[in-house]
């Protein structure tokens, strides 16, 4: 994992490092693994319980990896009010096994919604026509 | 020519990025600006000072040979959605380029700072003691008794922590400052280095705002020399809504789990790192350089009662003309969902509007006449909070949001206090029986139990306040929480 410890190296010096740290490692691994648990550990002088424990505190982190693309579907309440709750539906039934279906509370476009973002492409005014079309894109 | 079109996240959302693409392979000059905030018109083409949307790249050649009335909107700056405003925050909303520190200085950038340098610690915190300016994030603490209790802490190391983690639904004007005018947030933060006499600033922004982080995370870079030697550091959250809360937010800061802390200690004497710390949300801050520039007396010449100058407010959800609204407190409610916002999107009757994000009260329109101001929403229990109004018609199952309130309190509960982590699936549950039919009244009685318990036993706002969402939802919309007969459920 030589990826990890450049990642580790690259944060050497700044303050609080360990989220900044769980981002790059998710982003590059897609996942935070029990092995990147224990050298984030060891690096920063904290306890494997210590990081796994805020690994498992933040939606953003996941403990194993998941090979399907990502939709993350904004489900608060003000898609709900332009429609959301029928959309999630809709979207599950596109996405099958292949594509992961993600909530996610708020986008910032709520005077636009529904809203779904992939990776960092954001999407707006969505119906079920579109949200299809944007899975079967995926 | 010459054609402006934003580059804020939502108009991008819209298709902004091909229209813009269109036109340049045309041939023609495309400038990316900041969004004016009239979402419904996005993406919003400008030529000229006049105005076409909501474009399509399919329109693009029908503007450019004259055929586009359908989409003209006339002079922008002229728009009644526009002329009905007081900009103090958003002035330079849809003119300047957002990341050009030129348009920044030539529209009075960099002024607030200066006279800062001028006054000193003690006058800069005077002058944002007189303007009245309160926390914007919600709990509306005047933001000069804040800074003066950070100023007098002794420490060699203080921080400034900017909290853009905005994750209340309905609300974006912190991420129209960070994408389309980064640079006054900056200054206001370095303002607040000087006032309490910090030198490093952190800005926590939420995962959910990819394009907030990296506009801000270049205008600091372009800033750096500027404000140095106070330094501004970009962090990002992680997709947890408590971390809005401040002391979750300095945990995560800190690289811990984003648990609430117990007060006091008060940030202000004991925050990031243990140092004496300023935390105060992006609209706060991006008001400061307003304040500086122009004085005190200027900001504190809008509003009504104890709320001084101006709220953005953001018009959300099932709304014919959401976007941002800046004006001074004391409009009310009704006219900025029926006037300004133009009723819903549906066409359908507003049944309720959400202020004040997941954790405010459902307000029906029969409390339209309540002026927006702290005071007056605390006085029919509901709150402003950031300022995001979500407008629903009467297709809404009031019922369904207040279970929605409890879903996400439970979803998002940091587990420190059994009220709000127990309490909120225990009304979840409840409140499916009502819904389910089963003995409605002793189980509302329940719910109103319970949210008492977590009102009063909750160590945050997430605990405490989501009985708003659900008691506002049952007292003011009884006929959704009744027996349902067959035909009425479905
Ligand atoms: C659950 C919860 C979430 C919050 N989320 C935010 C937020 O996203 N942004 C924000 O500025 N304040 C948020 N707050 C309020 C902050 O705790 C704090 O009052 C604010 O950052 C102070 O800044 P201000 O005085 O400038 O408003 C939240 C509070 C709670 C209890
Ligand atoms: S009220 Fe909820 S979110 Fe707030 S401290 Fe208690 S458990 Fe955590
Ligand atoms: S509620 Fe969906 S983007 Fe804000």
């Amino acid at each position: 994992m030589a990826d990890l410890y450049h990642i580790l190296a690259a944060h050497d010096g700044r303050e609080g490092p360990l989220l900044p740290i769980l981002h790059d490692v998710q982003a590059a691994f897609g996942h935070v693994s029990e092995e990147a648990i224990r050298a984030i550990a060891l690096h920063l002088n904290l306890s494997r319980a210590e990081v796994s424990g805020v690994v498992s505190f933040y939606h953003d982190f996941r403990r194993t990896p998941d090979p399907r693309t990502a939709i993350k579907l904004c489900r608060a309440e003000s898609c709900q009010a332009r429609g959301s709750e029928a959309l999630a539906a809709e979207a599950e039934r596109s996405a099958g096994s292949r594509v992961r279906v993600e909530t996610v509370y708020c986008l910032g476009l709520c005077s636009v919604g529904p809203n779904a973002m992939i990776g960092e492409d954001l999407h707006a005014r969505l119906d079920g026509a579109k949200v299809a079309a944007l899975i079967g894109a995926m | 020519m010459r054609v402006r079109i934003s580059d804020d996240a939502l108009a991008v959302a819209c298709g902004a990025d091909a229209v813009a693409a269109r036109f340049a392979a045309l041939g023609h000059e495309v400038v990316r600006v900041s969004s004016w905030g009239m979402h419904w018109l996005e993406p919003l083409v400008e030529i000229d000072g006049r105005g076409y949307g909501p474009v399509a790249a399919s329109d693009v050649e029908a503007i450019l040979d004259g055929r586009g009335k359908q989409l003209a909107i006339g002079v922008v700056a002229d728009h009644p959605f526009i002329a009905a405003q007081t900009r103090l925050t958003f002035a330079r909303a849809g003119k300047t380029q957002p990341l050009s520190l030129d348009d920044y200085a030539a529209t009075g950038g960099w002024v607030g700072l200066e006279r800062a340098h001028d006054l000193g610690a003690a006058a800069i915190v005077a002058e944002v003691t007189a303007s009245g300016l309160r926390g914007r994030g919600g709990a509306g603490f005047p933001a000069g008794i804040k800074w003066n209790t950070v100023r007098l802490a002794p420490g060699e190391r203080k921080y400034i922590v900017c909290n853009a983690d905005e994750g209340d639904s309905g609300t974006f004007a912190d991420r129209m400052v960070m994408e389309g005018d980064p640079f006054m947030l900056i200054e206001g933060m370095a303002i607040a280095g000087l006032a309490v006499g910090a030198s490093k600033g952190f800005v926590y922004i939420r995962s959910e705002y990819p394009h907030a982080i990296r506009k801000m995370e270049a205008a600091v870079r372009l800033a750096a020399p500027l404000i140095a030697p106070f330094e501004v550091e970009i962090r990002v959250g992680a997709g947890a809504y408590v971390c809005g809360e401040e002391t979750s937010l300095l945990n995560s800061l800190e690289g811990k789990r984003g648990e609430v802390r117990a007060k006091p200690p008060l940030p202000a004497h004991e925050g990031l790192f243990g140092c004496p710390t300023v935390i105060n949300n992006v609209l706060t801050l991006a008001a400061v350089p307003f304040v500086l520039a122009q004085g005190a007396q200027a900001y504190a010449d809008y509003g009504m009662g104890r709320s001084r100058g101006t709220m953005p407010v953001q018009l959300a959800g099932n709304v014919k003309y959401g976007g941002l609204f800046e004006t001074a407190f004391g409009i009310t409610l009704g006219e900025l969902v029926e006037k300004i916002g133009g009723g819903t999107d549906s066409g359908r009757p507003v049944r309720a509007v959400q202020v004040g994000g997941p954790l405010g009260a459902y307000f029906p329109p029969a409390l339209f006449d309540t002026p927006f101001d702290y005071e007056a929403f605390a006085a029919v229990d509901g709150l402003i909070g950031h300022g995001g109004i979500t407008v629903f018609d009467d297709s809404v199952d009031m019922a369904k949001q207040a279970r929605f309130a409890f879903d996400f309190c439970a979803a998002e509960s940091c587990g420190k206090c059994t009220p709000c982590r127990i309490g909120a699936v225990r009304g979840r549950e409840t409140l499916d029986k009502v819904i389910a039919g089963e003995s409605a009244a002793s189980n509302l009685e329940l719910v109103a139990d319970l949210c008492e318990t977590m009102k009063f036993g909750s160590l945050c706002a997430l605990g405490g306040f989501t009985p708003y969402p659900v008691m506002s939802a049952i007292t003011h919309f009884p006929e959704d929480f009744g027996p349902r007969t067959q035909e009425a459920a479905a």
